[in-house]
């Protein structure tokens, strides 16, 4: 048994409008964004969790600090922070547009995902970007080990 | 387009045979992996949210931080983490996937198989994963907290 699909090339194209689309855009993006983000996570977990000794019971300010005096990792924390969060944010975009009808709470949950983006990127790179690891006023034994060098 | 006089031909897709009868859909692996693609997303979008959160009170002080870091060493959020991770994992082969059977037509006739595949590798990486993890959460090092 099989399925024949007569002419299967539709006579008309999918998309009569010329120029950009932003659709088309968002599914290249959740393509390439993906494929970055395998990397960035995997990197991140396996480094954090697995290769560092102790993993989750050694993650503290001294060891983010640590990590975050480095600008690879500042780099690598800000760009997963970029692309998760507008992957993250997309695909949420994608659900509400299957499910939910309404305009009006199909408005406000949209306008939701995007507040919480905005606000969790700024965030997020103002924090990388400002962070101090070896704040003067805290307990030295809290800090990274090259704090005691300054 | 001018070759619109062509037919494309595609084997059935061999249903389960059940008892249920109705209208419900019940699809095969492509409808799950659509499945577990959704709920891992979504799942994963709220942890991104709350993780964004957390980390930001590195900001704050040491202390502040550390509290909040302590609370994802409770063994429970340790056993909640192992499904984190398998739901990541899951996710991001489930997408390597979705983009081979966009681009390659060899995927899009071999998606079932392929999503086999996905979920042999998820194993995998997961049998990796857990014991690491579990020995970290369960009995963390001499002087780590």
């Amino acid at each position: 048994m099989s399925t024949t699909i007569e002419n299967p090339n539709y006579a008309y194209p999918a998309r009569s409008k010329r120029g950009p689309s932003f659709e088309k855009a968002g599914w290249i993006f959740m393509r390439a964004s993906g494929v970055v983000l395998v990397v960035l996570i995997f990197g991140h977990l396996a480094y954090n969790l697995i290769w560092t000794p102790g993993g989750i019971s050694a993650i503290d300010f001294g060891f983010v600090g640590g990590k975050l005096a480095d600008p690879f990792w500042r780099w690598w924390d800000v760009t997963m922070l970029w692309l998760a969060i507008l992957h993250g944010s997309n695909g949420m975009r994608t659900i509400v547009n299957d499910y939910v009808h309404k305009p009006r709470i199909r408005q406000i949950a949209l306008g939701a995902i995007a507040v919480a983006a905005a606000i969790l990127i700024l965030l997020g790179t103002l924090i990388t970007f400002t962070f101090d690891p070896c704040p003067p006023t805290a307990d030295p034994s809290l800090l990274p080990s090259f704090c005691a060098d300054l | 387009m001018s070759e619109t006089s062509s037919s494309l031909t595609l084997p059935d897709p061999s249903p389960r045979k059940t008892s249920f009868s109705g209208t419900l859909y019940r699809g095969n692996e492509g409808m799950w992996s659509w499945v577990l693609h959704r709920i891992t997303g979504v799942a994963i979008y709220f942890f991104l949210l709350v993780h964004v959160l957390d980390t930001a009170l590195i900001r704050v002080s040491p202390e502040a931080y550390n509290a909040v870091m302590a609370t994802y060493k409770n063994p429970i959020m340790g056993l909640g983490e192992v499904v984190l991770v398998g739901a990541v994992v899951l996710h991001a082969l489930n997408g390597l996937r979705i983009i081979l059977v966009d681009v390659w037509p060899w995927a899009t006739r071999n998606q079932r198989p392929l999503f086999w595949i996905v979920m042999g590798v998820v194993v995998v990486l997961m049998a990796y994963f857990v014991p690491n993890h579990l020995i970290n959460v369960f009995s963390p090092m001499e002087g780590a907290e």
